[in-house]
Formats: C-alpha cells, sequence, structure tokens
C-alpha cells in the first residue's frame, strides 16, 4: 500500500465519520423525543392528544386539538398569502425581468431568509398588530396577523426555489412556444408552469415546512389563546408555540405533555418532507424521460 | 423546612457584632479570593424576581469585587429544579412551594401585589374580586357589562405554569378557569405591552413592574399601594421566595444577607415591591 493509498483512507475514514455523526445526532433527537413523548400518549390515550379540545396541564388535561387545527389554519394561510406573490416574483424574476434586474433582486430576496424570525415578529406587533386591531377588530393577536407574517417569511424558499425549476426548463421549450407564436404570458401560463409543477410543489411544501416549524414570531403575534378559532381575527396557538411557550414552567406530565406535542410535529413534519422528496424525485425522472 | 428571614435577622443583631463582622469578612474574602469560578454564585428562576435580583446583584458586585453573581431567568419551576439539582446556588419562586419540593428551604425575600390593569384611556377605576374572576373565566365579554363601552374585552394571560399566573389563579380565580380564549403571553413586560397599546385590553401582572403607560385598577376601591397592601386591605399579594437545598452559607449566604439587609430591602421598595423586614404579624 502506497502512502497515497494510506492518506486516501484515512480522508475517507474522516468523511465517513463526519456524516455518520450528523446523522447520529439526528438520530438521537428523534429517539428522544419519542421516548419522552410517546410514553404520556398511550397512558393518557392517543385519543386526548388529537382530538381534546382542554389543554389545562395542571390539571392533567392534554387536548392538543387547538394548537394542531391552529397550526395547519396559520400554515394555510400563509401558503394563501404567500405562494401567489412568491410565484409572480419568480416568474418575473426568470421570464420578464432584465438579467441586471435579476441579478440584484434575486440576492435581496435571498437576504429576506437570512433576517432572524423575531425580527419579523417584532415588526408583526408594532406595525401589524394594532392595524388589524384598528381597522378590522378584535385583539389584533390573530390567525390573520399570524398568517400574513408567516407569508412574508416563506416568500424567499419558494421563490428561490421556484426560480430555479423555471430555469431548469430546457430552452427549447420557452423558445418552441414563442416561435409558434405564443406570447410571453401565455408561454408562462400553458408551457412553463406546467412544466415546473413538481419543482414549484416541491418548493411550495418546503415554504409550508417553514410555516408549520416557525416559532418566535408566532408567539409574539398570534396570541397563543389555547382555543380553536372561529374567525381569523381570533388569537390561535400553533404546536410549536405552546411547546415554547410552556417549556420552561413545565415539570412532570406536563413536561411530557409538552415532548407529546413534539411528536406529533415531528410526524408532520416528516411526512411534509416525504412529499417534498417524492415530488421532486419524480422532477428529476420526469426531465430524463 | 422554613426559613424565616425575620428570626435570622434578629439573631444577627444579638450577636456580637464585631466578631460577626470580622467572620463575615473572613468568609467573604476565602468566598471571593479563590479565583473566578469559585466566586460565582448562580441565581436562577421566577422572571417576576429577575429584574430585582438583578438590581440586588449589581450593588452587591459594587461592594464585593471579585464576586460575580449570575442572575437567570426560566421560571420558578425550572428555578425550583435548579436548586434542587444543585445548577444554581439560589432558586427563585414567584409561588409557593407545592408539597413535594417542601425539602427545600424557603426564604421569603420580598413580597410583591398582582395589579390588575388596563389601558390609561380606559374609563374604568375600580372592580370588585367577583368581576375580575367573571372577566378572566370569560362571563363577561363587553365592557359595557361593567360601566364601560360597548367594547369587547381583551383577556390577556400568562402562560399555564407561570407563577405568576399561578398566583393569580390562586388568588383570584380559586376553582374556576382562566376562560381558553385569553391572549397568552409569556412575560410581565409583553403583557404591559399588550395592555398599553390595546384600549380594550385588562390583564395582570407584577405591581413592581406597573409604570405610566398602563393603569392599575383598584379592588373594591382599594388602591393597590404599599401601605394598603401592608395593612391587608388590597388582597392580592404574593411572597418572592429564595430557595436552596440547604440553609444558604458562604456565598450565597452571604449574598442572601444583603438582600434582607436594610440597603436590599430598600433597594426593591424603591422598585415597588414590599419589603419583608417591616411585615405586619
Amino acid at each position: 500500500m502506497t502512502s497515497l493509498d494510506r492518506r486516501e483512507s484515512l480522508v475517507r475514514a474522516v468523511l465517513l465519520l463526519a456524516a455518520f455523526s450528523a446523522v447520529s445526532v439526528l438520530a438521537v433527537i428523534t429517539v428522544f423525543i419519542f421516548v419522552e413523548g410517546t410514553p404520556i400518549m398511550f397512558r393518557r390515550g392517543v385519543g386526548q392528544f388529537l382530538f381534546g379540545q382542554d389543554w389545562f396541564p395542571g390539571e392533567g388535561r392534554f387536548g392538543l386539538l387547538p394548537m394542531i387545527i391552529g397550526s395547519v389554519q396559520v400554515t394555510l394561510g400563509a401558503l394563501l398569502i404567500g405562494v401567489p406573490f412568491a410565484l409572480a416574483c419568480a416568474v418575473f424574476l426568470t421570464e420578464f425581468s432584465s438579467p441586471r434586474l435579476r441579478r440584484i433582486l434575486k440576492p435581496v430576496i435571498e437576504l429576506l431568509a437570512g433576517i432572524p424570525s423575531v425580527v419579523y415578529g417584532f415588526i408583526g406587533v408594532i406595525v401589524l398588530v394594532p392595524f388589524i386591531r384598528d381597522n378590522l377588530g378584535g385583539p389584533g393577536f390573530s390567525v390573520l396577523t399570524a398568517s400574513i407574517v408567516l407569508g412574508i417569511m416563506i416568500l424567499p424558499t419558494v421563490i428561490s426555489i421556484s426560480i430555479d425549476a423555471l430555469q431548469a426548463l430546457p430552452p427549447s421549450y420557452r423558445e418552441g412556444a414563442l416561435a409558434m407564436g405564443a406570447t410571453r404570458w401565455q408561454t408562462v401560463r400553458m408551457v412553463l408552469l406546467p412544466s415546473a409543477r413538481s419543482g414549484i410543489v416541491a418548493s411550495i411544501i418546503l415554504g409550508m415546512g417553514r410555516a408549520v416549524g416557525e416559532t418566535m414570531a408566532v408567539i409574539m403575534i398570534a396570541g397563543n389563546a389555547a382555543s380553536i378559532p372561529r374567525s381569523p381575527l381570533e388569537p390561535v396557538r400553533t404546536l410549536t408555540s405552546n411547546i415554547a411557550l410552556e417549556m420552561s414552567y413545565a415539570s412532570g406530565e406536563h413536561r411530557e405533555a409538552l415532548f407529546a406535542t413534539g411528536v406529533i410535529l415531528f410526524i408532520i413534519i416528516m411526512v411534509l418532507n416525504t412529499v417534498a422528496n417524492l415530488s421532486s424525485s419524480r422532477r428529476g425522472r420526469e426531465r430524463k424521460g | 423546612m422554613r426559613f424565616d428571614s425575620t428570626e435570622a435577622a434578629g439573631g444577627l443583631q444579638l450577636a456580637a457584632l464585631p466578631a460577626l463582622l470580622a467572620a463575615a469578612a473572613v468568609l467573604l474574602l476565602s468566598a471571593c479570593s479563590r479565583g473566578a469560578s469559585s466566586g460565582e454564585l448562580t441565581v436562577a428562576g421566577s422572571t417576576s424576581i429577575q429584574p430585582f435580583c438583578d438590581r440586588w446583584a449589581e450593588v452587591y458586585m459594587e461592594d464585593h469585587a471579585g464576586c460575580a453573581v449570575n442572575v437567570q431567568g426560566g421560571g420558578s419551576s425550572a428555578g425550583i429544579q435548579a436548586a434542587r439539582s444543585g445548577a444554581a446556588h439560589i432558586g427563585m419562586s414567584s409561588r409557593p412551594l407545592k408539597p413535594e419540593e417542601e425539602d427545600l428551604v424557603e426564604i421569603v425575600v420580598a413580597r410583591d401585589g398582582l395589579a390588575i390593569i388596563v389601558h390609561p384611556e380606559n374609563v374604568l377605576e375600580s372592580l370588585s374580586l367577583q368581576e375580575v374572576r367573571a372577566v378572566f373565566e370569560g362571563s363577561v365579554r363587553s365592557w359595557s357589562v361593567l360601566g364601560g363601552p360597548a367594547k369587547p374585552v381583551h383577556v390577556i394571560t400568562r402562560e399555564e405554569g407561570s407563577g405568576t399566573r399561578g398566583a393569580f389563579q390562586e388568588l383570584v380565580m380559586g376553582d374556576s378557569r382562566i376562560f381558553r380564549g385569553a391572549i397568552v403571553q409569556d412575560s410581565n413586560g409583553t403583557v404591559r405591552e399588550i395592555v398599553a397599546g390595546d384600549p380594550n385590553a385588562v390583564g395582570y401582572i407584577s405591581l413592581g413592574l406597573v409604570d405610566d403607560r398602563v393603569r392599575a385598577l383598584k379592588l373594591d376601591g382599594v388602591e393597590a399601594t404599599e401601605e394598603s397592601i401592608e395593612s391587608g386591605a388590597y388582597p392580592l399579594v404574593r411572597p418572592f421566595l429564595f430557595v436552596a437545598r440547604e440553609a444558604p452559607r458562604d456565598r450565597a449566604g452571604n449574598f442572601l444577607d444583603f438582600v434582607l439587609s436594610e440597603e436590599g430591602q430598600a433597594l426593591i421598595k424603591k422598585e415597588g415591591l414590599i419589603p419583608v423586614r417591616r411585615r405586619t404579624p
């Protein structure tokens, strides 16, 4: 064995170790959450956790339904508000803007992803909450407020991945459509968007993952009432805020119930990620085929 | 086991003062001259007590250079846990100890009133305890029921497990629950911030943290002041506790002595708390 070979195998071993340690950290976290969170779910009944409406940890009542519904509402709201803007932005930057403008705008949008979420939350509290309270009614801390702020927060994710999906299309699609006399908008609507669909869906699902997982900004602006909101102007609590809000004081069963919240959140996010992976691998196959 | 601050202070006065001072000086030197790591004192727990403890620590460290008092938040339960596990020398709790926590030593270091706060423009001056309970139960949803304008009541509460919420639950709510639709915030500061911005909001915070951006309601006509709390006329009072595994000695004991000293108590009185030395029997 030459010294070069030995060095090669050393490098290989070091890299292998690094790869495994990253994966094992994830595995440890997963095992930990499930070990801490599942016993109480089975002891108290999974039904109570999933469908119970009463969250009174002091009395041993751990209904997570308001938080599950809250997370779903806020996330859907964020998608409803964020996705149309994001797609419009991605289409404009790839198809309509000059390359020079794109070179300026794209990094700026990606910078948006680097703003800490507490800043979004703070702006929400200072600007959006009073605006909604004074103009639409309710306390201002609401599903709507959280949806708007999260809608803005998912923009960079959805925009940059959609841009990648649109730019990855073969130029012949664009050229062919234009050559056949389609206008630019017709090209976008009938050829480009449908062809890039799976990439765009993946971008939306990743944005959704960000919205489901966001904690700090949501705690600051959603009002955190553990009840099912009957209107978009009522306060809401998400699964993530439930954990972050109460973890510092929780002990005993209360603490276990917060881990159970984590288990449910974990499952939701795993499902989202799997769907995103499936749709992007389908995209890979489509392009090859 | 209860370690009564007034008794301890009395004992101090009885003992030969010069000898004690010398002993304290020796203790202090031995505690604080052993380098940075041994000169550290960690106090952790209730976010209600934290700002006052910060103040104590600040002044204490001015006189005791080399002794670093490290004050951390985290909440009453976390503080009690930290004191038990030894992660902190002293835990701060703004709620009474639960039966299973009674093995720890508790020292009352101050008392605090709970203030029911509203926006300064709110027309109401005073509520009865029953009315406050009804508001937080969610059975009163409009200010008009209480004699105010026909506007919805926005109820702000603290999160489950918070010492302030625990005290409010015990002192005001009794067996009834704070209703689910109440907005939940995780600190005194954010509750105050919301009430300061929303003319229809009502919340409760530590009396010491009331400032001129919000107004504390009278309870049954009694204003929350030091006098009315000491006389017992204002009912919403809770103790601020230091807890530890055993009676604090060395660094922790020194700090505790300072906290309970006239100087220490004067500091928090200035910040709006009720000192313990002048406790009425």
